[in-house]
């Protein structure tokens, strides 16, 4: 069970939250994108074993979403950040993999 | 290989079963094969099987990084079953279940099949006619499955809480009488057994840490165990699909996620069928041992875990204990989780790939269990053509950017 620290209510247990799945996805122009860019952008995710970036939704709390870099093997939460800010560097992010 | 039987085992009895041979050989990693498959678990296994079966290619090698059947072939709960909605899936999972029919004979080794039927529980009246409709679109393909009344499923389960003021009615359900379970590493074994005996070369404790590829096409691996020089790779890793065929080039359309299941203490029999609820997403049934063996839905974010999140644990629990409040009083023995792989559309791809000689066998998410001959049997068809087996045409990578997707998460309703 992980405690998530919501950006505005604070520390909450993580039954409270729903993982929005990888953040930071640029839609492509669709008028000038391919089929295979767009089903990319659809559907190709990271998916890294080790740290990722994803979005979370406080949905029985404040019904806010926001932003979370988290570790998919320890499940260790690296940063938590607002939904329009850009990735943190995770320089001392560590190990990864396990 | 000794066969299996009645007269073996007596024979064996006289020497007090002191003698028996080794199941699988356990060669030196050679430094070429004509076909190398990566994971040691039942689609892997058998995927080996069928090459060398009905391909006539044994010079083959299934690397596995830890012991055989370790992955999500020994961490999910045995059922078998090919009540799907979408033509495609059915055609492909009854194809699955009939080898499953089979298999304890083709195998030589029992792999404790019990077709003991799968209910589906309907907890709302509206639930009840999407029911109707699956089981009719399961009749339509040839398949059996058969809508149940609420005091048909009474008579059949008795564990079910039918009081009236039960927090989930049974309002019906419908039924798959072949569906089963049966013992997941015999399942392993039965393949690793049968693929070595043809000559299939089985390395545990062998990772792969990298795929070497130029100029598109598949040259060899890199292992712990040294480096393998081979035209043609198949990678059946379920749980780890993205990290692996990343070594080759290839993104993939897969999200990694925990799915988990639990035991409880061994009791007498109780329960005689698999008896899913897909609206609360408990199932249970009880194994040969008389554990309670209980699954539910899998974990919300990407992980790689091998563990399983408590609030998951939690809710699949307080369903099953709502259904079945003889639950109450068990103590749980074991919970454990597998990483299961995703696609969007809840269904497997089973394809060639960009890489010339690089095939893959993924997103079997939270079912690939009942897939494990089939999809052995495809992907081995796959690799020895160069082109699809016609039951997994429908299923290739390139479905996403066609938009031909076979979305059984919405169709059934639920992830398998």
């Amino acid at each position: 069970m992980m405690r998530i620290e919501c950006p505005w209510c604070g520390s909450r247990s993580e039954d409270e939250f729903l993982c929005g799945g990888q953040s930071h996805i640029a839609r492509p122009d669709p008028a000038a994108a391919s089929d295979d860019e767009w089903a990319a952008y659809l559907y190709q995710r990271d998916n890294p074993k080790g740290p990722h970036h994803e979005r979370w939704l406080h949905r029985f709390g404040c019904g806010q979403w926001f932003n979370m870099a988290r570790d998919t093997v320890s499940h260790e939460i690296l940063a938590v950040y607002p939904m329009t800010a850009p990735k943190p560097e995770l320089l001392d992010v560590p190990g990864g993999e396990a | 290989m000794e066969r299996y039987s009645a007269f073996a085992l007596l024979k064996h009895a006289l020497g007090g079963h002191r003698h028996w041979p080794q199941a699988w050989r356990s060669p030196e990693l050679k430094s070429q094969y004509d076909v190398v498959i990566i994971g040691g678990g039942g689609h892997g296994l058998a995927t080996a099987y069928y090459l060398a079966k009905i391909h006539g290619i044994s010079n083959v090698a299934v690397l596995e990084k830890g012991w055989l059947g370790g992955g999500n072939t020994g961490r999910n709960t045995a059922v078998s079953r090919s009540n799907y909605f979408y033509p495609e899936s059915t055609r492909f999972y009854e194809h699955s279940l009939k080898a499953y029919e089979g298999l304890g004979r083709e195998l030589n080794f029992n792999i404790m099949l019990s077709q003991i039927g799968i209910i589906n529980l309907a907890c709302s009246r509206h639930e009840l006619e999407i029911f109707r409709r699956w089981a009719t679109a399961i009749q339509v393909q040839g398949v059996d499955s058969e809508v149940l009344s609420r005091e048909q499923i009474a008579a059949m389960v008795p564990l079910l809480n039918m009081s009236a003021g039960a927090r989930y009615p049974v309002h019906g359900g419908f039924i798959q009488r072949r569906g089963g379970i049966s013992r997941h590493d015999a399942v392993a074994w039965g393949y690793a057994r049968a693929a070595s005996n043809l000559g299939v070369d089985i390395i545990q404790n062998c990772e792969v840490t990298g795929i070497e590829v130029s100029e598109s096409r598949v040259r060899g691996v890199r292992t712990s165990r040294g480096n393998v020089r081979t035209d043609k790779l198949g990678m059946a890793v379920a749980g780890h699909s993205t990290v692996v065929a990343a070594m080759a080039g290839v993104k993939l359309p897969i999200v990694s996620q925990t799915l988990q299941a639990m035991v409880s203490e061994p009791v007498k029999p109780c329960l005689d069928h698999v008896v899913m609820s897909p609206m609360v997403h408990c199932y249970i049934s009880q194994s040969d041992r008389g554990e309670i063996v209980i699954g539910g839905g899998a974990d919300t974010h990407p992980s790689y875990g091998q563990r399983g999140s408590l609030q998951s644990t939690e809710a699949v629990l307080n369903a099953a204990v709502e259904l079945y409040p003889m639950l109450s009083r068990m103590k749980l023995m074991r919970q454990w989780g597998g990483i299961v792989d995703i696609a969007p559309d809840a269904s497997p791809i089973v394809s060639k790939t960009p890489v010339t000689g690089f095939y893959i066998s993924t997103g079997w998410g939270t079912g690939g269990y009942k897939a494990i001959p089939a999809g052995g049997e495809a992907l081995a068809h796959t690799i020895a053509h160069d082109a699809p087996h016609p039951l997994v045409e429908p299923f290739s990578l390139d479905r996403f950017a066609r938009g031909r997707l076979i979305d059984e998460g919405a169709a059934a309703g639920v992830a398998h």
